[in-house]
């Protein structure tokens, strides 16, 4: 045996940093249409190699190809079209408002609008998602209103959660959408503990759980699959993958996994990896995996492949660490943008009509902006009061609390 | 105490079909102490089942099940073996309510044996309730014996907002004063070890007055109330001794109370000293007792090292060292 010599420590880090070319050769992108659709009851060691392509629908001109294709109308398309251009001019004025000081911090989508987008449209009434920070298209696409949202960005007077939660931090029941904990990760495990509640009760609503690449890394996601794994709890594990955790980049919490889907092979869980910037092909794949999950084949591990265009939130900024043109090199695309090619290809949307429903859609956000900041933004007009910051703490205030808002003298 | 807290669970379950009970070893083979013996023969696999060892996995679990309607009763092992499900519940358990403005909400119990006194290392003897203390949102409770036990238990399965539920591992087969080398009395041979059959509960926040006494109050729980009646009997001070029995949230009326009529406060708790639970009462009887205080309030806990494996019995407050402070205290 050869001398081994001294060991070196590893430490992976991206291709391309700020001033170099961007270069995604590394990202290997199957051409639309390749990869087999199989049926929902198909065993996981059968599609393994699944975990290491990317399901894709819409090809370079436009044309929706391949056997995931066809799952929804024209009409449900063109509203999946105005779900995403609606959540992106949503973002802008949150961005811009945030910019201005009427609130503390915003979180924008910009590129991964098709995820939340399209997923939302798989589920049923009932069913609940347990988001992170970058789904709010499962609201948009869900029918919340817009207003609550923008009062939850401002904590003002018509905030629903009074002013306690961080900006993009939403909650609603109703919609199917968990309270967002700002620590990452946390929710994953608990949206397995939701579904195996309705499969304890024999319900028939299922569950979806959130998280980024990052988050991957953190505990809670491997517990989750744990749990999942063993009681087949009826959910959908989605991991979006947009290639950036605030500055680092996917290849810190991907170590030497091929791929973040790959991760739940060893769970014996079917792990599917789907071109996060293809509404249809976003859609195809969540329903597919909802369908696994309806019919109590057990839990399906969805990586969708993007990529986080703006800054990971309005406290960053990521000309520091990465290419600033980096984006216009993505592989796959802008989703709104090729949504609309394939509708235009379709013949059911042209650019003109695109254009007067960007202004129409802007118009109406910033009239809903205006009926926001009504009632109030961060720092003028109406807000929740200190008395409220006592409340709901438990279900009753005890004593302790009740000489503490005493003393607070509110 | 084991089957008083499998009473406790087994009368639960009957009357509402949501209670789950579920952690390592709780299925099948009903819990390395027994505590959930026979529930799965009684109530079936997907009432009460085995979990994989994670107790992050036990906790985050069981805030999705709280949230979609169910009322979880899980089982950490050990108190030690708490801190990787530890983010879950200050995180996740304790502020579900608050976050979502009562949306959601996380009625859940995490029940896990707390205290040293079976020579079980540092890993199997801590008693970390300040931890829990310190969190808004969550309700702490520690039992002293079988009768409190059930009810509490009972009363915290029913409460809407997440209890933490301490149960001392050394009082599971009878009240330990403290005296290792004495043979142990089983709770049979125990008043408090009468425990009635069917539903009652013992309301949380309510302290409970052991042995009454003029002379200097004692505030202990858990284990330590035993340790502290005997530290009374033995030199022979009138004790006023209160257990505590839930310590968040307190109950203030009963310890000023006390304080106000003896002007002698003594604090027990096994956990270690410094940033403990004996911190904030110290501090609350200082509030609201200071001008009846005949002297400095004394705490007997366990030393700031990690519980150690042979010394013991040199680590554990006994009625020795609980009786030194209790005569210091009468002297000042």
């Amino acid at each position: 045996m050869s001398d081994p010599g001294r060991l070196s420590f590893h430490v992976p880090a991206p291709a391309v940093r700020p001033g170099g070319t961007p270069d995604f050769s590394e990202v290997k992108i199957a051409p639309a249409g390749e990869v087999r659709r199989p049926d929902v009851d198909v065993a996981a060691e059968d599609i393994r190699d699944l975990a290491y392509s990317i399901i894709r629908v819409l090809n370079r001109e436009g044309e929706a190809v391949g056997p995931w294709a066809n799952q929804l109308s024209a009409e449900a398309l063109l509203e999946g079209l105005r779900h995403m251009m609606t959540l992106r001019a949503f973002d802008a004025r949150m961005l811009m408002a945030q910019r201005q000081g009427k609130t503390s911090f915003y979180m924008q989508h910009m590129g991964e609008e098709a995820v939340s987008c399209a997923f939302q449209r798989a589920l049923s009434p009932g069913d609940m998602n347990f988001p992170t920070h970058r789904q709010a298209g499962l609201l948009i696409a869900g029918g919340y209103p817009m207003l609550k949202m923008m009062s939850q960005i401002y904590s003002n007077e018509l905030d629903p959660l009074k002013g306690r939660q961080l900006p993009i931090m939403y909650s609603s029941r109703e919609h199917g959408f968990f309270s967002i904990s700002g620590n990452l990760g946390t929710q994953f495990v608990q949206a397995v503990g939701w579904a195996m509640a309705s499969a304890i009760k024999r319900d028939t609503k299922i569950a979806a759980g959130w998280i980024g690449d990052g988050s991957t890394a953190e505990s809670d996601f491997h517990a989750a699959l744990v749990f999942a794994s063993t009681y087949k709890a009826p959910v959908v594990l989605n991991i979006v993958n947009n290639q950036w955790a605030i500055s680092t980049f996917q290849g810190i919490a991907r170590g030497g996994s091929g791929t973040f889907a790959a991760r739940g092979l060893g769970f014996g869980m079917p792990a599917l990896r789907v071109d996060g910037n293809d509404y249809l092909a976003v859609h195809a794949v969540a329903k597919w995996a909802v369908e696994r999950a309806r019919r109590n084949l057990g839990p399906t591990l969805i990586e969708y492949v993007t990529y986080r265009v703006g800054a990971h939130s309005t406290s960053d900024d990521p000309t520091a660490y990465r290419p600033k043109m980096e984006s216009d090199s993505w592989p796959l695309g802008d989703p709104v943008l090729r949504l609309k090619q394939h509708l235009i290809r379709l013949g059911a949307w042209s650019e003109e009509r695109h254009k007067q429903a960007e202004a129409e859609i802007l118009a109406s956000v910033i009239e809903t902006q205006k009926e926001a900041e009504a009632h109030g933004t961060l720092h003028s007009g109406p807000h929740p009061s200190a008395r409220d910051m006592f409340e709901g703490v438990y279900e009753a205030m005890p004593p302790h609390l009740r000489r503490q808002r005493q003393q607070a003298g509110v | 105490m084991v089957e008083a807290i499998r009473d406790a669970l087994d009368v639960s379950m009957q009357r509402d079909e949501n209670v789950v009970v579920f952690g390592e070893d709780v299925g099948y083979f009903g819990g390395v102490f027994r505590c959930t013996q026979g529930l799965q023969q009684k109530f079936g696999m997907s009432r009460c089942f085995d979990t994989p060892i994670s107790e992050l996995g036990i906790v985050g679990v069981a805030v999705g099940m709280a949230a979609y309607g169910l009322r979880p009763c899980v089982e950490i092992q050990f108190a030690d073996y708490m801190y990787p499900g530890y983010d879950q519940i200050v995180s996740e358990v304790a502020r579900l309510r608050y976050r979502s403005n009562g949306e959601f909400t996380a009625p859940l119990v995490v029940r896990m044996p707390t205290g040293g006194g079976i020579f079980g290392g540092q890993t199997h003897s801590q008693s970390p309730e300040a931890l829990f203390v310190h969190v808004a949102g969550l309700k702490t409770v520690v039992p002293s014996n079988p009768y409190d036990a059930k009810g509490l238990l009972i009363a915290a399965i029913e409460d809407n907002d997440p209890v933490i539920f301490l149960e001392p591992k050394r009082l599971y087969n009878g009240p330990f004063d403290g005296h290792h080398d004495r043979p142990v009395t089983p709770w049979s041979k125990h008043a408090q070890g009468e425990v009635p059959d069917g539903h009652y509960t013992v309301p949380l926040g309510k302290a409970a007055i052991r042995r009454a006494g003029a002379a200097v109050t004692v505030l202990a729980y858990g284990t330590m109330v035993f340790v502290a009646e005997a530290a009374a009997a033995e030199t022979g001070i009138d004790a006023e001794v209160i257990d505590l029995r839930t310590l968040l949230p307190y109950d203030l009326e009963t310890i000023v109370a006390s304080v106000e009529k003896t002007g002698r406060c003594v604090i027990v708790h096994e956990a270690t000293l410094t940033g403990g639970y004996g911190a904030e009462l110290a501090a609350l009887v200082q509030e609201r007792c200071f001008y009846s205080l005949e002297a400095p309030i004394a705490r007997v806990t366990g030393w700031d090292t990690p519980y150690p494996h042979a010394q013991e019995w040199d680590y554990f407050p006994g009625p020795a060292r609980v009786g030194r402070a209790l005569k210091a205290v009468m002297e000042a």
